[in-house]
């Protein structure tokens, strides 16, 4: 089966620095191998600057890949000609943003963006139909009564309500695939399982993949099927939420989860790894990222990257230590 | 721990390694004397509408002892910020206090002149803002910053000033290199221990803190809370930290005050609320999120929304959301009860009713819901 989305060795760089001659070359995101099936959720897992934003935005198409490619139902993204080609490709994987005070027009009311997504997106429907299908969406994404919540503006709705008009937004659109980038991080702890169990019944009875960038790996295991980690533009580990969440291999992966406040259990203190800033991706050198903060380092980290390897089935690690390549005879 | 001299307060960069965490962490630091540091007695705060008052802070009481560190959690909307904002008498029109004391070291700070405010500000009292970002000025450095929060109090040679500005960097983690650096050449969570750096500048008895971790990711926001703690443990400051996220603060806060609707609903000792909260809505906001360990389950969340203060709901304020509510709880607004079985926690929840103490069944289904 093909899969919905695909990437191949997706990478993207931003000149940073502004001298005429001489600039260098930020690599927010370096090879990375992202697959999506349908009717899944993939989280996107890592922290500030680790490109897990940028890689929502290559496949939204805000930027076009330094190097790599995307195929979408088995078709190369970068074949994609003509204004038709483009809307089908945004209606089909729209994108929900992370601060739902900013991302709505506030001086018309929440049913005007829905609408107008509708007349771009499928000018086939009739007026009545359209209402119908607004109607339809905000009761998806669980505002009731619809017929009430559509008439409110921005202002009227609470941040998590907003959130879901987001949502609604992008359902109208009969996607495959949604993109949302940190959808729940701006919202309070106790409205964000509201979202989350949105996002599960959005691909239960809707059939949507989507694709969920977050820093909060706890919720991720509460609603994904499959996760992958991001650590410097690099995905330093992948596999089935919970087979990685069970048993993580790679030292970020386990520093994550070892950050997850959690009063059920008593506080573990970390090392030093979890003081450490970001690693600079600025003309990167060959090694792991992660090297200079990880406890476990070898000398050859400094020199070479590691590569992803299989440790379980559909489990995959990139860690010298950890996950070592298997030595060719 | 006594009032540590800078000299004292001065360490190398490579002592702050988390490892080296004092054992005792966990524990609640043993307050040093019985005096509370700061007491809000019956606090009124109200915003002015068109509409009529909006009473965001409803009688609020709270005790602060030295080197305590208080969470105070809920919604958003509960009138935490609110709060926080009257405790550091920092409250502008709409708002105003409509009644109630600010005790702090005996001083009632909503009678005392300006003039006295600002002499005990960031010298006693220090406030570290929600986003870094914005409170920072982005187009002066770092240490510009300081020396005007150095310069309104003392008049201290350039020198001095420096030394000092670098030695709170240092005690953040942040290279002094960094004084001359402009707040968008550092990280979020750079920016966040920068102001916390600027609120140590005079080792204030008390630090209030208004979510300074919600726009960091997981792993800033754990080595901060422990950089905190440590930094507390050491210089012996008071705490006052608000946020949204009960979890964040289990293993840092001595005790937590739950705010819902204005009105504290719960204050106990933090490790009393999370293994027994005795309330529903704090029983609510604990089950309120997934854990990364034991079983997946489903969760709902806390159903509804929080109500509007300008109409709160008749009786106890939570009623509408409350998974275990009765017919009483519609019509009686319940007060704080000293609990029966901790003398330690107050709950807003008539099933704590001294007189009826409804019954022990309610009790054990409030604890279990």
């Amino acid at each position: 089966m093909t899969p919905l989305l695909e990437t191949r060795d997706l990478s993207r760089h931003f000149k940073v620095g502004g001298k005429l001659f001489s600039h260098q070359m930020l690599h927010a995101v370096d090879d990375v191998n992202l697959t999506i099936n349908e009717r899944e959720i993939v989280a996107l897992v890592g922290e500030s600057g680790s490109g897990k934003s940028t890689m929502a935005r290559l496949l939204a198409q805000v930027y076009k890949p330094t190097t790599g490619q995307i195929t979408f139902q088995g078709k190369d993204l970068a074949q994609l000609r003509g204004r038709k080609a483009q809307l089908k490709y945004r209606s089909d994987v729209p994108m929900v943003f992370q601060d739902p005070f900013a991302s709505l027009n506030p001086v018309y009311k929440v049913s005007h963006g829905i609408k107008r997504g509708l007349k771009l997106h499928r000018p086939e429907l009739s007026a009545s139909e359209r209402h119908e299908e607004l109607l339809r969406v905000v009761s998806a994404v669980g505002l009731n009564p619809p017929e009430e919540i559509i008439e409110r503006y921005p202002y009227e709705l609470s941040g998590g309500q907003r959130q879901r008009i987001g949502f609604a937004q992008a359902l109208a659109y009969r996607p495959k695939l949604i993109l949302a980038d940190e959808p729940v991080s701006m919202l309070d702890v106790s409205i964000r399982i509201g979202l989350l169990n949105v996002m599960a019944k959005m691909r239960d009875e809707e059939g949507v993949s989507i694709l969920y960038i977050t820093h909060d790996i706890a919720s991720a295991r509460y609603v994904s099927d499959r996760v992958m980690v991001m650590y410097g533009g690099h995905v330093v580990e992948a596999g089935p939420t919970e087979s990685v969440l069970a048993d993580p291999q790679h030292p970020y992966t386990q520093l994550l989860l070892s950050a997850v406040p959690d009063p059920r259990a008593p506080l573990e203190i970390t090392t030093e790894a979890a003081k450490a800033e970001p690693p600079a991706v600025i003309d990167p050198q060959p090694g792991c990222r992660f090297r200079a903060r990880c406890p476990i380092a070898i000398d050859r980290c400094a020199h070479v990257t590691p590569l992803l390897q299989i440790v379980e089935p559909e489990h995959t690690a990139a860690c010298h230590v950890a996950a070592p390549a298997p030595v060719a005879v | 721990m006594s009032t540590p001299t800078p000299g004292d307060v001065f360490r190398e960069e490579s002592s702050m390694s988390t490892s080296t965490l004092p054992e005792s962490l966990p524990e609640s630091s043993e307050p040093r004397s019985s005096e509370p540091l700061l007491d809000v007695r019956d606090l009124r705060i109200v915003y002015d509408s068109p509409r009529g008052p909006v009473e965001a802070c409803s009688g609020v009481n709270l005790t602060v002892r030295p080197g305590e560190f208080v969470g105070i959690v809920g919604e958003s909307g509960c009138g935490k910020s609110t709060l926080l904002f009257g405790i550091a008498q920092l409250h502008s029109a709409p708002a105003r206090i409509a009644g109630g004391e600010v005790l702090f070291r005996g001083k009632d700070l909503v009678s005392l002149p300006i003039k006295e405010l600002n002499d005990l500000r960031w010298r006693n009292l220090a406030v570290v803002m929600q986003s870094a970002m914005n409170a920072l000025n982005p187009v002066r450095t770092i240490g510009d910053q300081f020396k005007d929060a150095i310069l309104a109090h003392e008049k201290w040679s350039q020198e001095r000033i420096r030394e000092r500005s670098a030695e709170v960097l240092r005690l953040v983690s942040i290279d002094p290199v960094h004084l001359d650096s402009y707040p968008h050449q550092l990280s979020g969570g750079m920016r966040q221990r920068a102001m916390i750096a600027m609120a140590l500048l005079f080792t204030p008895d008390l630090i209030v803190m208004d979510e300074p971790t919600s726009a960091l990711d997981v792993v800033a926001q754990r080595s901060l809370m422990v950089q905190i703690k440590e930094l507390q443990q050491e210089l012996g400051f008071a705490v006052v930290f608000v946020t949204h996220d009960m979890s964040l603060v289990s293993h840092f806060s001595d005790r937590l005050l739950v705010m819902y609707a204005g009105q504290v609903v719960e204050f106990g000792p933090t490790r009393e609320v999370f293994d027994t909260p005795s309330h529903p809505y704090s029983k609510s906001l604990l089950d309120a999120f997934p854990s990364i360990r034991g079983p997946k389950v489903p969760l709902l969340g806390i159903p509804g929304d929080p109500p509007n203060l300008a109409n709160p709901p008749e009786g106890c304020r939570f009623n509408p959301r409350c998974p275990v509510v009765k017919e009483r709880c519609r019509s009686e607004a319940p007060e704080l009860y000293t609990l029966a079985a901790s003398p330690d926690v107050e709950s807003r929840c008539l099933a704590h009713h001294p007189t009826n103490a409804l019954d022990v069944e309610l009790v054990s289904e409030v604890q279990s819901s």
